[in-house]
């Protein structure tokens, strides 16, 4: 079985004066939920825009939801619902001129989901823009995309700046929006929790690279923090997946990638003690790339 | 369609195994009696707005287990071969396990423990 593909991006790169994106690549199907993570200024916005048509690569290709971008953009476009931080909304407007303009527009406009989207939002239709908080406008302009049914949905950093109440509204709202295989989102964000609760895949993204791309699961399981106590105080074993070291005395917590079960073994060979074995959240995984793809950055400027 | 899982913020297992275990409560407590239909994977992350990953997870690791029986991408019902007194001791195993933990890491010797559990049995 062939599942379609929702966004497939391959050898992408983009150059500007001060930063540049090279050779990304992404890919998902149908159905499933991507969170791009990465630092401010990794180039998260860029990959978005890049696959919304409204910047175009220097080179690789494009393709979403089977339309080639940018140059099938107007079909596209049709199919995708985009929301950045910088999206504006007329001031002296109300909620309700929005949905008539969008509706005028697209004509998969959906009323009767847009009617319980304002009532599940708690928004009044008749209130103009420049009365609401800016939990109400992410809200409002989320309504105005899921009320189209887009079959993909691409949201530039959905939950910042949004207080713990709002936060779940939105990511509730934007999980009840998956109700079949045909929909999918792509959103960006540096909040871990997020990622971790609603994505199916996660890209990590560092300085205009991709490091990392994978499942969700596969993700949290290749890592691991491993307490160890050496009462001789011997040398660690040299092994390659290792990504931290923390060492204080005969205690030593080591931070390791691509975890396997064989690994443990290979610490007590070398007279340690394994006491614990811990996950790690998102969050501290993200940290850990972040401090390796440095490393790897001052590793280059040396050679 | 309102299953009320509930899950803890400060639960440090992964997302699938907490799933699994409300499942698997459900089963033992006879709440989902053999033969019951699962939610499908895809409503039941809906409704727990958990990714659709982590919810195949826990239902493959639950089939690995012999808990569910799954139709091929399809749906999937509690075993009806299931042994819920089976799955009830493996439950306690668990709870006894925590108690365990919990027991050394308050410094609480053995025998002590031992003592505590026979009260609480009788």
């Amino acid at each position: 079985m062939n599942i379609p593909m929702a966004v497939q991006c391959s050898g992408i790169s983009k150059r500007y004066p001060h930063f540049q994106l090279q050779n990304v690549d992404l890919a998902f199907e149908q159905g499933a939920v991507m969170g791009l993570v990465g630092p401010n200024g990794a180039g998260k916005s860029t990959i978005l825009r890049i696959v919304m048509g409204l910047i175009a690569a220097d080179s690789g290709s494009v393709n979403v939801l089977g339309y080639p971008m940018p140059s099938n953009q107007i079909a596209a476009k049709r199919n995708i619902g985009f929301i950045a931080e910088d999206m504006r909304l007329y001031e002296s407007e109300t909620i309700a001129f929005h949905m008539e303009f969008i509706k005028s527009i697209f004509d998969s406009w959906d009323g009767d989901y847009a009617a319980n989207l304002l009532r599940r939002f708690d928004l009044n239709k008749e209130q103009k823009v420049k009365g609401l908080s800016h939990g109400q406008r992410v809200k409002t302009t989320l309504m105005l995309a899921l009320a189209r049914r887009p079959r993909l949905l691409a949201f530039d950093e959905p939950t910042t700046g949004l207080d713990p109440a709002v936060r779940k509204e939105v990511l509730d709202e934007m999980m009840n929006s998956m109700e079949d295989e045909t929909h999918s989102i792509l959103f960006s964000s540096h909040n871990t929790l997020d990622v971790e609760q609603i994505s199916d895949y996660i890209t990590f993204i560092y300085g205009g690279r991709i490091i990392e791309s994978q499942n969700k699961e596969d993700f949290l399981d290749g890592w691991r923090r491993l307490r160890l106590v050496s009462a001789q105080n011997r040398d660690l074993p040299q092994l390659s997946n290792i990504s931290d070291i923390h060492r204080s005395g005969k205690l030593c917590a080591v931070t390791v990638k691509n975890y396997e079960d064989s690994l443990p073994e290979k610490f007590t060979d070398a007279g340690f003690v394994v006491n614990d074995i811990e996950r790690l959240t998102l969050e501290e995984i993200f940290l850990s790339n972040v401090q390796l793809a440095k490393n790897e950055a001052k590793k280059e400027l040396v050679l | 369609m309102n299953l009320n899982f509930v899950f803890s913020k400060t639960d440090k297992r992964p997302m699938y195994q907490q799933i699994m275990e409300q499942i698997t409560q459900r089963i033992s407590v006879g709440d989902w009696p053999p033969n019951t239909p699962l939610p499908s994977i895809r409503q039941l992350a809906a409704e727990i707005k958990v990714s659709v990953i982590t919810v195949k997870r826990a239902y493959l690791e639950l089939e690995r287990e012999g808990v569910i029986v799954s139709q091929q991408g399809k749906a999937s019902w509690v075993n009806d071969s299931l042994d819920v007194a089976k799955l009830q001791r493996e439950e306690l195993m668990q709870h006894l396990e925590q108690a365990g933990k919990l027991a050394k890491s308050l410094a609480i010797p053995v025998d002590e423990l031992m003592q505590m559990l026979k009260k609480h049995s009788e």
